[in-house]
C-alpha cells in the first residue's frame, strides 16, 4: 500500500544520503505522497491529535523530571515548587496533568471510530492489536503518573489498584509485595513507578511507530469501508490531510488549552492536593475519569477477584475483538441492527464512567450490572448477528460513494 | 455540495459532542454522596478575565496574620511572594517592615558552635509556622490538626448540588470550589437544631464537609480585625478577603496564568480560522 515515492533527490548532499541511507524517499513515500482516501470524515483526525499529545506529554514531562523529587518526603513539595518557583513551571505541570485527560479523550475517540467504522477487521487485526496495547501502556503510564505527586489521591488509588493484584490466589500476596517493594506503599514503590512512568511513554511511541507501519501496509479504512480500488480513491496524504489534521488538531488544542488556563483543576481531585498520608483514608477514594468505566465494571461484580477477572477481561476482550465480530461489512453505516447497539454500547461506557465515580452501594450497583451485561453483551451481539444479518447495499467504490 | 458540507459540519458535531460526552464521563469532583449546600460568591478572580483584587489580598492577608495563623500554618508560601506581581503586592519594604514588627523569626544553623539558633526572618524565607510539627499542634488543639493553609483553596471542593454539574461549571469555566467552600465555611456557624447537638469541644457547622461538627469554633468575628481602607469590618466581608487571600496562596500565578492564557487562545483561533480556510480551500474542487 505504502505510496511509491515520485521522489527524487535534488541536490548533491541529497543524492549522497539517498545510495547510503534513503531515508528522505521513505518519508515521501510514507508521509507526503501516501495515498489516502478521499472520503474520510473528522473522526480520522485523532490519530493525529493523539500524536500531538502524546508528544506534548513527553516533552512536558522531560522538563518536568528536571524539578520534581522522587522521594516520600519530597515529591509533594517538588511539585509545587515547579507551580510556585520554576520559570513557567505552573505552565509545564498544568499541561502535563491536563494533558493526560485530553490524550485519553483523543483516544478514545479514536477507539470509538475504530469501533463504528470496523477498523479491526481483516487485514487491520495487527494493526487494532497494536492499538490495544498502546491503551494498555497509557494506563499503566497514567496510573503510575497520577501516583508521582505524592497526593491523597496518588497514595490511596496507588494502594488500592496495586491491591488487586492480592485477589489472585497464592501468588496474589507476594505480587502485591513485589509490586511495591515492601510492605506498603512506600518510598520504593514511589521510586519505581518514578523509573517506570519515564520508560513507558518511550515503549508507547515505540509501539505507535509499529502501529503506523501496520496502518502503512494495509492502508486506511474509510467511512464506506469499502477498500480502495483505484488511484482515484485516494489523495496523496500531503497536503490533503496534512493541513485538514493540522486543522483538527489547533482546535483540539484549544479545548485542551481552557482546561490548562482556566480550569487546571477541572480533572484533578481536591483531596490531592493534600500531601499523602498514610494514616487518613479519604472518604471515597477514586481513580482518575478515564479509568472510571472499568472501575465500576471492578465493583459491580460482588467477588473481588471475579472483579478483577472482570475488569481486565473489559479490556482483554478487544484484543480479540477482529475474531468475535463474524460480520464482513466494516462500516455500522451499512448495518442498521449493529449501529444501534454499538451506540448502545456508547452508553454504557459514559453511563459507567458516571457510576464508576458514585459510591459502590444499592442502585449504583445495580445499574452498574446492568451497563456491564451492556458492555460485554456488544461482542456476543456481534458475534451473532454478523452471521443472521442482512446489511445496507455498500456502494461500489470509495469514489462512487462521494460522487453519488 | 451543500448536503456534503451539511454532513460534514454534522460529522465534526458529532465528534465535538462525543469529546464533550467523553468529559463529561470525566471529572471526580462528581463523587456524589456530599449534601453540603455551598453558595457560590462573586469572586474578582473568577472567569477568564478575572484577576485578584491587590486590595482584598492585602485584607485577606492582614486576617491570615491576625487570626488564623495563631493555629494554622502556611509553609508554602515565602515572605518575597508577598511583594511578587500578582499576588497582595506589597512592598519590599512593608514587608520588612512586617517581619520586624511582628517579630517573625526563622529557625536556621547550626553555627559554628554546632547549635540551631532563631533569626528574624527574610524575604526568602518561608512564612514561619505556629507549630513545629503536627503532634504539638494536635496537642495544643484539642487532638484536631489545624490544617496548613497554603493549599488549603484547592484541596477543599464540594460538588454541585445535581448531577452532571460538573459539565456546566466546566462550560462557565466556573473554579472557585475551594474559596467558595472556605466563606461558607467561615461565616457557616450557628446554633444547633435539635437533635443535632455536637459533642464538647466541637462546634456546629452545616457547611462543614466531613459532618456538622467541626473543631474549630467560630474563628472571627465583626470588628475584630482593624481594616485601614475603610472596608466594611464584618464577619462576611473577612471571610471574603481570607478567601480570596487563601486562593492566592493555592495558586499564586492566576494572574500570569490567565493573561498568558488569552493570548495563547487568541493566537490558536487565529491559527485555526486560517487552517480551515487553507483546508477549505484546498478541498474545494474535490468530492469527497
Amino acid at each position: 500500500m505504502a505510496g511509491h515515492s515520485t521522489y527524487q533527490p535534488q541536490n548533491a548532499i541529497a543524492k549522497w544520503l539517498e545510495r547510503r541511507l534513503p531515508i528522505i524517499s521513505m518519508m515521501h513515500g510514507q508521509a507526503v505522497a501516501f495515498p489516502t482516501p478521499r472520503n474520510l470524515n473528522y473522526f480520522w483526525t485523532f490519530g493525529a491529535i493523539a500524536m500531538f499529545m502524546l508528544i506534548t506529554m513527553i516533552l512536558t514531562g522531560i522538563v518536568l523530571v528536571m524539578h520534581y523529587t522522587p522521594h516520600t518526603s519530597l515529591a509533594f513539595n517538588s511539585v509545587e515548587h515547579i507551580m510556585r518557583d520554576v520559570n513557567y513551571g505552573w505552565l509545564i505541570r498544568n499541561l502535563h496533568q491536563n494533558g493526560a485527560s485530553l490524550f485519553f479523550i483523543a483516544v478514545y475517540m479514536h477507539i470509538l471510530r475504530g469501533l463504528y467504522f470496523g477498523s479491526y477487521k481483516e487485514p487491520r487485526e495487527v494493526l487494532w492489536i497494536l492499538g490495544v496495547l498502546i491503551f494498555l501502556l497509557m494506563m499503566a503510564t497514567a496510573f503510575m503518573g497520577y501516583v508521582l505527586p505524592w497526593g491523597q489521591m496518588s497514595f490511596w488509588g496507588a494502594t488500592v489498584i496495586t491491591n488487586l493484584f492480592s485477589a489472585f490466589p497464592i501468588v496474589g500476596d507476594p505480587v502485591v509485595s513485589w509490586l511495591w517493594g515492601g510492605f506498603s506503599v512506600d518510598n520504593p514503590t514511589l521510586n519505581r513507578f518514578f523509573a517506570l512512568h519515564y520508560l513507558l511513554p518511550f515503549m508507547i511511541l515505540g509501539v505507535v511507530v509499529l502501529h503506523i507501519w501496520a496502518l502503512h501496509v494495509s492502508g486506511n479504512g474509510n467511512p464506506t469501508g469499502v477498500e480502495v480500488k483505484s488511484e482515484q480513491d485516494t489523495l496523496p496524504f500531503h497536503p490533503y490531510y496534512t493541513i485538514k489534521d493540522l486543522f483538527a488538531v489547533a482546535v483540539f488544542f484549544i479545548f485542551f488549552l481552557i482546561f490548562v488556563f482556566y480550569m487546571p483543576m477541572f480533572f484533578n481531585h481536591p483531596d490531592n492536593n493534600i500531601e499523602a498520608n498514610p494514616l487518613v483514608t479519604p472518604a471515597h477514594i477514586v481513580p482518575e475519569w478515564y479509568f472510571l468505566p472499568f472501575y465500576a465494571i471492578l465493583r459491580a461484580v460482588p467477588d473481588k477477584l471475579g472483579g478483577v477477572l472482570a475488569m481486565f477481561g473489559a479490556i482483554a476482550v478487544m484484543f480479540i475483538l477482529p475474531w468475535l465480530d463474524t460480520s464482513k461489512i466494516r462500516s455500522m453505516t451499512y448495518r442498521p441492527i449493529a449501529k444501534v447497539f454499538f451506540w448502545l454500547f456508547v452508553v454504557a461506557c459514559v453511563a459507567l464512567g458516571y457510576l464508576g465515580a458514585a459510591p459502590a452501594e444499592g442502585l449504583y450497583v445495580v445499574f452498574s450490572r446492568i451497563f456491564m451485561a451492556i458492555y460485554f453483551g456488544y461482542f456476543v451481539f456481534l458475534f451473532v448477528i454478523g452471521l443472521v444479518e442482512k446489511p445496507k447495499p455498500l456502494p461500489n467504490s470509495i469514489t462512487e460513494s462521494v460522487l453519488s | 455540495m451543500f448536503t456534503q458540507t451539511k454532513s460534514r459540519v454534522r460529522t465534526f458535531l458529532a465528534a465535538a459532542t462525543l469529546a464533550i460526552g467523553a468529559v463529561a464521563a470525566a471529572t471526580p469532583a462528581l463523587a456524589s454522596g456530599d449534601v453540603v449546600h455551598i453558595e457560590r460568591q462573586k469572586w474578582s478572580f473568577s472567569g477568564a478575565f478575572g484577576t485578584y483584587d491587590k486590595a482584598q489580598l492585602q485584607r485577606g492577608f492582614k486576617v491570615y496574620k491576625e487570626v488564623c495563623s495563631a493555629c494554622h500554618g502556611m509553609g508554602l508560601v515565602s515572605f518575597r511572594n508577598l511583594v511578587q506581581s500578582g499576588g497582595p503586592e506589597f512592598s519590599e519594604a512593608q514587608v520588612k517592615a512586617l517581619i520586624k514588627e511582628a517579630g517573625y523569626e526563622t529557625l536556621d544553623g547550626p553555627n559554628d558552635q554546632g547549635e540551631m539558633f532563631k533569626r528574624p526572618s527574610r524575604l526568602s524565607d518561608r512564612l514561619p509556622s505556629p507549630f513545629p510539627n503536627p503532634e504539638a499542634a494536635r496537642a495544643a488543639n484539642n487532638g484536631a490538626y489545624p490544617p496548613d493553609f497554603s493549599m488549603i483553596a484547592k484541596a477543599r471542593a464540594v460538588a454541585g448540588s445535581y448531577p452532571g454539574s460538573f459539565l456546566v461549571d466546566g462550560l462557565t469555566l466556573y473554579a472557585e470550589h475551594g474559596p467558595d467552600y472556605i466563606y461558607n465555611l467561615i461565616t457557616g456557624y450557628k446554633d444547633a437544631p435539635k437533635g443535632h447537638e455536637c459533642a464538647d469541644g466541637l462546634n456546629y457547622n452545616d457547611k462543614f464537609l466531613s459532618g456538622t461538627c467541626i473543631a474549630m469554633a467560630a474563628p472571627i468575628s465583626d470588628d475584630q480585625v482593624t481594616y485601614e481602607d475603610g472596608s466594611k469590618q464584618t464577619v462576611d466581608q473577612y471571610a471574603r478577603d481570607v478567601s480570596a487571600f487563601l486562593n492566592w496562596a493555592a495558586e499564586p500565578k492566576l494572574n500570569e496564568r490567565k493573561q498568558i492564557g488569552f493570548l495563547t487562545l487568541l493566537f490558536l483561533t487565529v491559527l485555526a480560522g486560517l487552517l480551515y480556510l487553507t483546508t477549505r480551500k484546498l478541498w474545494s474542487g474535490i468530492k469527497h
